[in-house]
């Protein structure tokens, strides 16, 4: 009766396989690297780079374990943390001749050191959060007001050379907190007016107000487009994020959304607090400027004699530019870039959209400049570079600006998005900072460690002494709990934090619980008569309903936790309801899985394991199995407990509603096969 | 080994009054202390800066203070964290100066007139997100009490969702007139601990009244006492010895998990205290006083047509 078919314990041993397999990098360890990646958008790291690597490193003689590319860049994983050190000295004088003006990014990184076919098979350890590792974690919020109305002033500009356009006569066009309002004199105008931003402006919603002499048109932007808005906002904000935060030189770096309004940064192993908030809140500006194409003027700038009111630039390809010191138009201007193709020639380009005062300025600037290279840059921290340089082919109005030709459309993602980058698009404030020393992190792992593992043993200790065999079984249980857990958080790279570490103590802690209630249930099953095949199936059975319930209750918290903590209580809430799940499965077919290992192949077992098993006397009398089974499962507590038998008798007699041999009839009238009915 | 050996039921319910006469008190006394004292909330709620540092030698916690009283932060409260190496220093929000400053600030203020330190964290939580996680915090609470009631009726009947729920609050209520007494930091992982060992204490009454719910259907003419009497007694082992277990290892984390899972242990340890005793001799009671009987769970037996006494169809 306690067999399992063999399919139950074949899913048993895939799944300690399976756990064992990914749990595995977690022993590895990690060893030290060098990563190198792009600092610029405009750069790529492919296996050029790569092979630029292994020579620089070959030509200093350093030995490295291994180098490879992945989407990040090049990692090369080296012996010990002096190569590491001598590693970076030296990709980063290959790399990034001119400190300066960093092409590259050359990061000390840690990688898991688990052999390679562990990690073919995606089984990577857990990766640790910031308060175990040390870093720096940021939460900004992005300022939609602020965003929105900086899309409404622009609005406004726009609306304002709309109804000049259009030659409709208006008294006045403001903004007044989240809506734009024109006024008119007459209705008729108002009408021409409606119909006019209809169909030039779809984003917005209009509506009538005033009377008289003094008619408004109320226009607000629609949800839907303040919706679009928002979004757009907060990933241009996340992209200009990523390029400024490769300065720092941080080999992963996380940039990720929180909620409709939020970024978080971590930036593991970083310190610096100060640098890094100064990064973030760094402004870059556009900047478009004209070429200086005079004849001669290049070729002595190269020289050394910059002629008056230019600047010396280099295009992306290398060739030198000389850009005149005068901005015709600031990144301000620039609503959006997108990456697109030439309606005509299918080739791919760059469009850019300006607000309507940098559709003014930028038609005059074209009109004059026909023929003529103006120059698009972008300058951060003073220091300007060249995103593009094309030809001026006619006069262009309107605001809408396409850059076509020799690009490919990787190139022309790249312009974009460098385009975009220039600046902010809302403002950003820090909501909230945690740093953590490096020292601290390990203190927190050694601290998380040492509760789990001295919680475990007290655990197992007691378990073995007080249940024995099925003690020992329950503890055995426990820890594949443990490794199901571990194995589940490395699979599903969650984050661990030491308040998931504090959780998977918990977790064990009231895991254990399951096996109690089983082991009580048996031992229990046996007090009342039944053979100990029989306690055994029934003490299972019946602990099943009770374990299911009472995680069910311990998982409903849990989930609670999990939707409503943020932070470090979300770390908890994850591990805590993973673990309910796992302790679910080792606790009930596991555990169950080694006793029928055990018992479930003899034909006659004559007692089990389990301990102790006190009868109360009154009991003995009340059932015939009862009586076999205390003699061969507990003769020391029958002998204990018989001088109190006088005592306990009558009283269970006289009560005569209730005592603890009740269930023996029970369960043998419930269960054909157990002891009660057979003898 | 067998700890627990009874002879006959322990007849707990003679004494219901008693155990919730005593609950009562130890409520009514959370509540006074928190009301009196109110709980001390941790930055994560209240916003403001927390900077910890490590001196190598003993801190001199008065020459930090002085450091910082020149540096113009006045309201600081500056502590030992764990050992004396260690320095907490909280600073409040400054409504004119809501950005991340205050970190740096410490630091330099240190280095000048106290120098030696090392930063180990620094946390700071503006003013919004304070908030948020307060409210976050009271909504967790909520969903975790609406979520295992509704559980607990689906499962067993509205008297056991209803008795569990207030037994079980009373012990986060108890829980948090703990550190509101002592004036332990309250933080977000006291609040994790709170709502876990909520979920964790239930499944404490759920076990009581699976027991209640079999013994109704199984034995007769036992009185409601006499049945919650047996559920309990019949428990009482698995109870101590699960409690034990977990205690053990929130023990261990009280030991050897230093000063940021200090409180969270602490709180987990009054937390599984108080969940034995009102889960059970708190919870029962009011079972017992809401009126549950046997006829709740015993389905009237279907009358078969032409069915004679004995049940046989002939």
């Amino acid at each position: 009766m306690n067999r399992y078919p063999l399919w139950k314990y074949a899913t048993v041993v895939i799944a300690l396989l399976i756990g064992l397999l990914y749990t595995l990098p977690n022993f590895f360890g990690e060893s030290p690297a060098v990563q190198v990646s792009s600092a610029k958008a405009t750069l790529k790291v492919d296996t050029q780079t790569l092979a630029r690597v292994e020579t620089t490193l070959n030509a200093a003689q350093v030995v490295n374990d291994g180098l490879f590319l992945d989407t990040v860049g090049v990692k090369v994983r080296l012996h010990d943390a002096d190569t590491q050190l001598k590693a970076r000295d030296l990709l980063e004088k290959e790399f990034n001749p001119d400190p300066e003006n960093a092409q590259y990014v050359v990061a000390l990184n840690l990688l898991s050191a688990s052999p390679q076919w562990l990690t073919r098979l995606s089984a990577l350890p857990m990766y640790l959060g910031l308060d175990l590792r040390g870093g720096v974690h940021f939460l900004l919020q992005v300022d939609m007001k602020g965003a929105l109305t900086k899309r409404l002033d622009s609005l406004g500009a726009d609306l304002r050379t709309l109804m000049r356009d259009k030659n409709i006569r208006h008294a006045g066009i403001a903004r007044e907190g989240e809506r734009v309002v024109l006024r008119f004199r007459d209705a008729e105008t108002r009408d021409r007016a409606r119909n006019a931003l209809a169909d030039a402006q779809p984003d917005l919603q209009l509506a009538d107000q005033g009377e008289g002499e003094d008619l408004k048109l109320v226009a607000t932007l629609k949800p839907q487009a303040v919706t679009r808005l928002q979004a757009s906002a907060l990933s241009q904000n996340m992209t200009t994020l990523h390029n400024r935060i490769n300065e720092l030189g941080v080999a992963e770096p996380v940039i990720q959304q929180q909620g409709a309004d939020r970024i978080v940064v971590q930036l593991p192993g970083v310190q610096d607090t100060a640098k890094a908030k100064d990064i973030l809140g760094r402004t870059a500006t556009l900047e478009i400027r004209m070429v200086d194409d005079t004849a001669g003027a290049l070729e002595a700038a190269q020289a050394g004699q910059v002629p008056f009111g230019t600047e010396l630039y280099v295009e992306r390809g290398g060739k030198p530019l000389l850009v005149k010191k005068q901005v015709m138009l600031t990144g301000e201007r620039l609503t959006d870039a997108q990456p697109g193709f030439d309606n005509q020639t299918q080739e791919p380009s760059v469009h850019l959209t300006l607000d309507s005062a940098g559709a003014r300025i930028f038609k005059d600037v074209t009109r004059d400049n026909v023929g003529k290279r103006m120059a698009i840059l972008l300058i951060e921290k003073g220091k300007g570079e060249v995103v593009t340089a094309p030809v001026i082919r006619t006069e262009i109005g309107g605001g809408r600006v396409q850059i076509s030709g020799r690009m490919s459309t990787v190139e022309a993602n790249d312009t974009a998005l460098l385009l975009r980058a220039g600046s902010l698009a809302a403002p950003m404030e820090i909501i909230e900072e945690r740093t953590i020393g490096p020292s601290l992190g390990a203190d927190n792992i050694k601290k998380g460690f040492d509760s789990t593992l001295w919680g475990f043993t007290a655990i197992a200790v007691f378990m073995i002494a007080y249940y024995m065999l099925f003690g020992a079984v329950s503890v055995v249980a426990l820890a594949t709990n443990l490794l199901f857990l571990i194995a589940l958080l490395s699979m599903l790279q969650a984050t661990l934090t030491l308040p998931g570490i504090a959780a998977i103590a918990l977790t064990l802690g009231m895991a254990i619980d399951s096996n109690v209630l089983i082991n009580e249930r048996i031992r229990e099953e046996l007090r009342n008569g039944m053979t100990p095949a029989a306690a055994i199936t029934t003490g299972y059975e019946r602990a099943f309903g009770t374990i299911l319930d009472s995680n069910v209750t311990t998982l409903i918290a849990g989930i609670a936790l999990l939707i409503f903590g943020s932070g470090p209580i979300r770390g908890f809430a994850v591990v805590h309801c993973l673990g309910i799940l796992t302790s679910l499965f080792s606790s009930v077919v596991v555990s169950r899985a080694l006793v029928n290992l055990l018992y479930g192949g003899r034909r006659k077992i004559d007692s089990l394991a389990i301990g102790q098993v006190w009868k109360p006397q009154g009991s003995a009398a009340a059932s015939p199995a009862a009586k076999s089974a205390a003699k061969v499962a507990a003769p020391v507590a029958a002998t204990k407990a018989a001088p109190k038998q006088g005592a306990a008798s009558p009283a269970a007699g006289k009560s005569g509603a209730i005592n603890w041999g009740d269930s023996g009839g029970r369960g043998a009238a419930g269960k054909p096969d157990s002891g009660g009915k057979a003898k | 080994m067998e700890f627990f050996r009874i002879h006959k039921d322990i007849p707990f319910m003679r004494h219901a009054l008693k155990f919730n006469i005593i609950s009562l008190l130890t409520f009514v006394a959370a509540v006074f202390f928190l009301f009196w004292n109110g709980l001390n909330l941790s930055v994560e709620f209240t916003g403001g800066t927390l900077v910890e540092v490590n001196y190598t030698q003993t801190a001199d916690l008065e020459k930090v203070r002085g450091a910082l009283a020149k540096a113009g932060h006045g309201e600081v409260a500056v502590q030992n964290f764990g050992s004396s190496h260690d320095v907490l220093i909280r600073l409040p929000l400054k409504a004119d100066e809501p950005t991340a400053k205050a970190g740096e600030a410490v630091m330099a203020a240190l280095d000048a007139d106290a120098p030696g330190a090392t930063l180990r964290r620094v946390e700071f939580v503006g003013p919004q997100v304070g908030k948020e996680l307060a409210e976050n915090g009271a909504m967790a609470l909520l969903l975790v009490v609406i979520g295992i009631v509704i559980y607990l009726a689906f499962r067993f009947e509205w008297r056991f969702s209803v008795a569990a729920i207030i037994a079980n609050l009373h012990d986060v209520v108890i829980i948090l007139g703990f550190f509101a007494c002592f004036g332990w930091e309250f933080s977000l992982s006291v609040l994790a601990a709170v709502l876990a060992v909520l979920g964790y204490s239930v499944n404490e009454s759920v076990v009581v009244f699976d027991r209640v719910r079999e013994t109704f259907k199984k034995a007769r003419g036992l009185s409601t006492p006499q049945v919650l009497d047996h559920a309990i007694t019949r428990t009482i082992s698995r109870t101590i010895i699960t409690h034990g277990s977990t205690q053990m290892m929130v023990l261990s984390m009280l030991i050897f998990g230093g000063e940021t899972l200090h409180n969270f242990a602490l709180a987990l340890t009054i937390g599984i205290c108080f969940g034995i005793y009102s889960s059970v001799l708190v919870a029962s009671p009011l079972v017992m006083w809401l009126g549950v009987s046997r006829e709740q769970f015993v389905k009237p037996k279907r009358q078969i047509e032409g069915a004679n006494e004995d049940g046989a169809v002939v």
